[in-house]
């Protein structure tokens, strides 16, 4: 998109042009609508109806979802801490989705790599809150980060990943292409 | 139900690992069962509807492979270690590699590193062919 403007603009154009450099393209994109990631976490992602993963906010490049406690969550029956898969399926589906709130549409998309970092438990009979970012796109690949938490000063875990856009086109999706050689 | 450790404490005694993983709760919720090999515990994650992520593929949600893969990390640790405390996670990279189908799905770890405080495991999940995993993975656990 930027490359095609770029070609024959003189300079009043640059400031313009500049600006847009730097403006995230994710600022320029309106937001997707609540109601269709709603209706898409409920009936067309099958694991997160059964979860009863919730949406709680979409922004410009952002998407914040959350999860009430629930018993059949628990990695450690003693405590009732959640086990760390649930975290794991939360935050892959937030920061996944966060790359449809930056491209401003619904593409395919398919996890490439997800690094968690447990920060402390999960706690008990709280809802689990996940908010995503994504921070840039390339033609083929996305980078999120995402925090996951029940206050927000107080994260339980955080999240980098990298996604693989346009995906589906070719399933199943093959690893080598990613990181590395598709960025610009 | 029984206590975790006292699970843990049998299933040591028993080399039956089974009662270990039916003591987590998310365990059950996923179905997940225990083969045993001369390697230690093989994780098995049976078909079912409710895992899938991505109906058109159709492909199992990518939290759940993580979520197999992380739990066959710990199974494996808990075999090789010697007290009964669960170990925390600390922090998992999971790489995927393929789209999983919606099949029955197998994950087992190999530990790295098993020191005193720390230990470190990687981990495979393949379904039809072992030689060609759908994901693999790397985690750190804390012992104390």
């Amino acid at each position: 998109m930027e490359t095609g403007l770029r070609v024959n603009l003189r300079w009043p154009w640059r400031i313009i042009l500049q600006y847009l450099h730097q403006t995230p393209v994710s600022d320029l994109i309106p937001p997707l609508s609540k109601p269709v990631i709603e209706v898409m976490i409920r009936d067309n992602i099958p694991h997160c109806g059964e979860l009863g993963v919730r949406l709680v906010d979409v922004g410009a490049g952002s998407m914040t979802m959350a999860l009430d406690y629930q018993e059949r969550f628990v990695g450690n029956p003693e405590t009732g801490v959640l086990h760390g898969g649930i975290i794991t399926t939360l935050v892959d589906t937030v920061s996944g989705m966060s790359v449809y709130a930056a491209l401003g549409k619904l593409v395919a998309v398919a996890t490439l790599d997800l690094r968690i970092d447990y920060l402390k438990p999960a706690m008990p009979h709280m809802p689990l809150i996940a908010h995503a970012e994504c921070y840039k796109t390339t033609r083929q690949i996305a980078f999120t980060r995402c925090t996951a938490y029940h206050q927000p000063d107080d994260p339980v875990a955080t999240c980098v990943g990298t996604f693989m856009i346009g995906s589906s086109s070719k399933p199943p999706v093959q690893m080598p292409a990613q990181a590395g050689g598709a960025v610009e | 139900m029984k206590s975790l450790e006292e699970a843990i404490a049998e299933a040591k005694r028993t080399g039956d690992y089974q009662g270990m993983v039916d003591a987590i709760p998310y365990n059950a919720f996923l179905g997940l069962h225990l083969k045993r090999t001369e390697d230690g515990p093989l994780c098995v994650l049976p078909a079912d509807p409710k895992l899938i992520g991505n109906p058109l593929l159709p492909a199992l949600h990518g939290g759940v492979v993580g979520a197999l893969l992380e739990s066959a990390a710990l199974m494996q640790l808990m075999w090789a270690h010697e007290t009964v405390h669960v170990p925390k996670t600390i922090n998992l990279t999971v790489d995927y590699l393929r789209s999983a189908k919606p099949v029955e799905t197998f994950a087992q770890g190999a530990l790295t590193r098993h020191g005193r405080r720390i230990a470190n495991v990687r981990v495979e999940a393949w379904q039809d062919d072992r030689d060609r995993p759908v994901a693999t993975a790397l985690a750190h656990f804390l012992l104390t």
